[in-house]
């Protein structure tokens, strides 16, 4: 016969309440919103205004009220995939092997003769020795720099390979060093664009990271994928470098250890500096703008111990020698170093405006790039559009909810009516999930709610049918519902649970839209399965105990 | 009264002309699969690479003038097309200007919009531009190559589920009638030049499993009915199965298709092709459910007697004469 436990009853009854009041702030979004955006603004310290207050007040402390997040394409905003050039970093990474190589090399250079560096492929440092025979004795000294790396994948490993073949010496980063270097780089990379977003203060960013080398970075409310781009930035790496000449030829012949770099100001006027710089951003702690003792615009910074000491060094040795400033390669300003400077701070100064060097400043404050972006893919969608885009898909469900709602109750009378409660339970449900577990609605996603509406009717639909059946043979209705349900359920397990696995691989291999569609789908196909077995059994049992019917009619 | 799509007992018989059925259903792919050579796809940005930008304005889109602002900009290959759609209010014009990957830079430049949106507002100095989308050729390729992946990854776990739950021979069925979902569905897009992005992609992954719940409900009540009729031939079980299912494949297929009619018609130009592809999948798979898979289970033959060593298709070979 059909019964239901009490206890069971009390927690079917118990997970609709909760999912009702998970998804109750999405009915009253705006008000919702605002007290949480006041609630977060409190908690990171600021001081409570009226306004705040007010936002607060707006929804009661005791209900829940996390909404659904709004995807950009219905909230609006930019979307950028970035591309870290990792190469870039190998780079300058074993370029800073050289004074070390050299000076080794210098030492032995009984038995190497005298070295020089081959221009060669970026990520690989070659050396030529005038003495061949002395390759294997290089091989080792250069060997003997290497590092054990300390990252947790790379345990027991050094960070170069050396190899030697003629005449030359090459050292080339090992594969774990490499991996080593992505992992840092990239995680340095998100914290300085999520510092930089944060800074504008825009609400809710998504910054990932995607695969080895990529960001997606999503921020709502921004005005254009421009805008995102420019806040930021795109490297804003400062060095210091030795100044080795000056020239007007943009073609200038330069040796392997050197870089050519033109002047900010004169694009006519380069630089010819070595290319290992002395001292580089990563070792800032502080930059701000300021002014000079002329009055004229400046950017004051500060080292961190270990390059105020090479800086504190470098300048003692080279009083009387120029030195540039380089800020993403442009040379800011060359001046001679007029006196060693021990303190660990400095001052730049060129022709910048105010604005530029606020700009300078914050660029620098944040922390320079570790490595430069390629954008892969921009996407910029209007307020307007995303507010349209709601609008039809709140139309086009209730739309759609009222002629599921209709159709059911035409086939199914009582039954139908059942199934329409379960329905509004069901994508309450859905709403509530999505709030819960900070789900991201998407365009698409609000299809997956419709397609959801459509398809949860399904396991009812299977059910009723299935009592239909039951009542042409078995005695009584009560008997026939039972059936109906326990008859049913293979077929409900198993249709869903194929639509589970898709729902699946698309959350997997899906990104952005498609991925809030997965989700929703997802959800939407758990709460539909719960609601028309346990939902709609319940309201079928209390209906049948206090009716207690001869005959039913599905 | 009740509203009743198929009276209460039905006895049709499905597979009287399950030659023509299934020939129907091959024609019908050889068609689809001829479309895609011959028309090829409207791949969107997404696959291609390049630049859309979505126009609106109070004047009516002149796509000759548009093109004309557009053409010294030397872009190549630009496609200029007006958007209309049912939820547009009088006087609301939308167009949408699609610009190929530039050579191969990894997305178009921000200079390229400007220039484009520039040269737009001196033909209609009172358009917006409600979204600016880009997508570089390196992750377009390797979109194209997550969505094979994708529908590949679904049909094989499909299958194996299929398998696992009933025997080889449904599996297959099932398969294939996926497959000759996708293929349709692909084939309408085709035929219809309708723009195919990511978003259809995963329209396809949910025919698929739209197509498969259909599949699966009828395949499960065959089972029960394997086991309740030993006697009968197969052909008359799957006949009695799908007559027995017939009412809630048409119930389900139909709140699914009212449902999606209304996101169709109300839901906005952005989704509709996603839309579009979904409310053709739902029709294709449920025709498919009956007329492919059960076809090609039939025509594999089923093991009805565990004892006895699967001989698949010899076994009832001679329903097929």
């Amino acid at each position: 016969m059909i019964d239901l436990a009490l206890w069971k009853r009390l927690a079917i009854l118990f997970v609709c309440l909760v999912g009702l009041a998970l998804a109750l702030p999405n009915a009253f979004y705006s008000r919702a919103e605002r007290h949480n955006d006041a609630m977060t603004a409190i908690e990171r310290g600021a001081v409570t205004t009226p306004e705040m207050a007010e936002d607060i007040a707006a929804w009661p402390e005791f209900l829940p009220s996390g909404v659904v997040n709004l995807g950009l394409d219905l909230r609006g905003g930019a979307h950028l995939l970035a591309e870290v050039q990792l190469a870039d970093v190998y780079e300058s990474r074993i370029d800073a092997y050289w004074p070390e190589v050299r000076d080794t090399l210098r030492d032995l250079r009984d038995t190497v003769g005298t070295i020089r560096r081959q221009n060669g492929p970026g990520d690989a440092l070659s050396v030529r020795i005038s003495e061949p025979a002395g390759l294997q004795a290089a091989v080792d000294a250069v060997r003997g720099l290497s590092r054990p790396i300390t990252s947790l994948s790379g345990v027991g490993q050094q960070d170069i390979e050396v190899s030697g073949s003629g005449d030359t010496l090459t050292v080339r980063l090992s594969e774990a060093e490499r991996a080593a270097i992505d992992e840092r780089t990239l995680a340095q990379s998100l914290e300085i664009i999520r510092r930089r977003v944060d800074e504008a203060g825009t609400r809710e960013p998504t910054i990932q990271r995607q695969g080895g080398d990529r960001i997606l970075i999503q921020v709502p409310g921004i005005g254009s994928a421009q805008e995102l781009k420019e806040l930021i930035g795109t490297t804003a790496k400062l060095t210091f470098h030795p100044v080795r000449g000056e020239t007007r030829d943009p073609n200038a012949p330069v040796s392997a250890d050197q870089i050519l770099l033109p002047d900010i100001d004169d694009p006519e006027r380069f630089y010819i500096l070595e290319r290992t710089p002395v001292v580089s951003g990563d070792d800032l702690v502080d930059a701000q703008p300021g002014f000079d003792q002329n009055g004229s615009p400046s950017v004051t910074f500060r080292f961190n111990p270990a390059g105020a000491r090479i800086f504190a060094i470098y300048t003692a040795e080279n009083v009387g020698s120029p030195f540039a400033v380089v800020l993403d390669d442009q040379v800011v300003t060359a001046p001679n170093i007029r006196e060693a400077i021990t303190g660990g701070s400095g001052q730049i100064t060129g022709n910048f405006s105010v604005e530029e060097a606020n700009r300078q400043a914050i660029l620098l404050r944040a922390g320079a790039l570790p490595a430069a972006m390629t954008f892969l893919e921009e996407r910029t969608i209007g307020p307007e559009l995303g507010q349209d885009s709601i609008d039809a898909g709140q139309t086009a469900s209730l739309v759609a909810m009222a002629a599921v709602v209709v159709f059911m109750i035409a086939s199914y009378g009582l039954f139908g009516v059942f199934a329409t409660v379960a329905l509004g339970i069901n994508v309450a449900l859905i709403f509530g999930i999505l709030s819960m577990i900070g789900g991201t609605l998407t365009l698409p996603g609000i299809a997956g709610i419709v397609l959801t509406i459509g398809m949860a009717v399904d396991a009812n639909v299977l059910v009723f049918e299935r009592i239909r059946e039951e009542l042409k043979t078995a005695r009584g209705p009560a008997r026939a519902i039972s059936l109906g349900y326990e008859r049913a359920l293979s077929a409900i397990v198993d249709a869903n649970i194929t639509t589970f696995i898709i729902a699946t691989i698309l959350f997997m291999l899906g990104s952005g839209p498609v991925r809030g569609f997965a989700v929703t789908l997802g959800v939407g196909i758990m709460t539909s399965v719960f609601t028309s077995i346990f939902v709609t059994r319940l309201l079928i049992i209390i209906w049948f105990e206090r009716r207690r019917p001869k005959q039913i009619e599905v | 009264m009740r509203l009743k799509l198929v009276p209460d007992e039905t006895n049709w018989d499905f597979f009287a002309w399950r030659k023509f059925t299934f020939g129907l259903s091959v024609v019908a792919m050889i068609v689809a699969v001829l479309a895609w050579v011959v028309f090829g796809l409207n791949f969107g940005i997404d696959f291609l690479g390049g630049t859309t930008i979505r126009t609106e304005s109070a004047q009516a889109v002149d796509v000759g003038d548009y093109r004309a602002a557009i053409a010294p900009l030397g872009l190549g290959d630009v496609s200029i097309t007006e958007v209309f759609d049912p939820t547009f209010a009088e006087g609301r014009h939308v167009g949408q200007v699609r610009i190929q990957a530039q050579g191969d830079a990894e997305a178009v430049t921000p200079e390229t919009i400007a220039a484009v949106e520039e040269a737009l507002r001196t033909v209609d100095p009172t358009i917006t531009f409600p979204s600016v989308e880009s997508v570089g050729p390196k992750v377009s390729g390797e979109l194209v190559t997550t969505a094979f992946l994708a529908v590949g990854a679904s049909l094989v776990a499909i299958l194996f589920y299929i398998w696992l739950r009933f025997e080889w021979q449904f599996s297959v069925g099932a398969v294939v009638a996926l497959f000759h979902d996708v293929i349709l569905t692909i084939g309408v897009f085709a035929l219809l030049q309708i723009r195919f992005d990511l978003a259809v992609i995963a329209a396809l992954l949910t025919i698929i499993g739209y197509s498969i719940n259909d599949t699966v409900v009828i395949f499960d009540r065959l089972r029960e009915n394997l086991i309740k009729y030993k006697k009968s031939p197969l052909v008359d079980v799957m006949n009695r199965s799908v007559n027995e299912t017939l009412s809630r494949t048409l119930m389900t297929s139909g709140t699914t298709l009212i449902a999606l009619l209304a996101l169709l018609v109300l839901g906005g130009d952005v989704i509709r092709g996603f839309v579009f592809a979904i409310f053709w999948g739902v029709i294709v798979g449920t025709y498919s459910s009956v007329y492919v898979a059960k076809n090609v289970v039939l025509w594999l033959g089923v093991n009805r007697d565990p004892k006895k060593p699967s001989d698949a298709g010899t076994q009832f070979a001679d329903l097929d004469a």
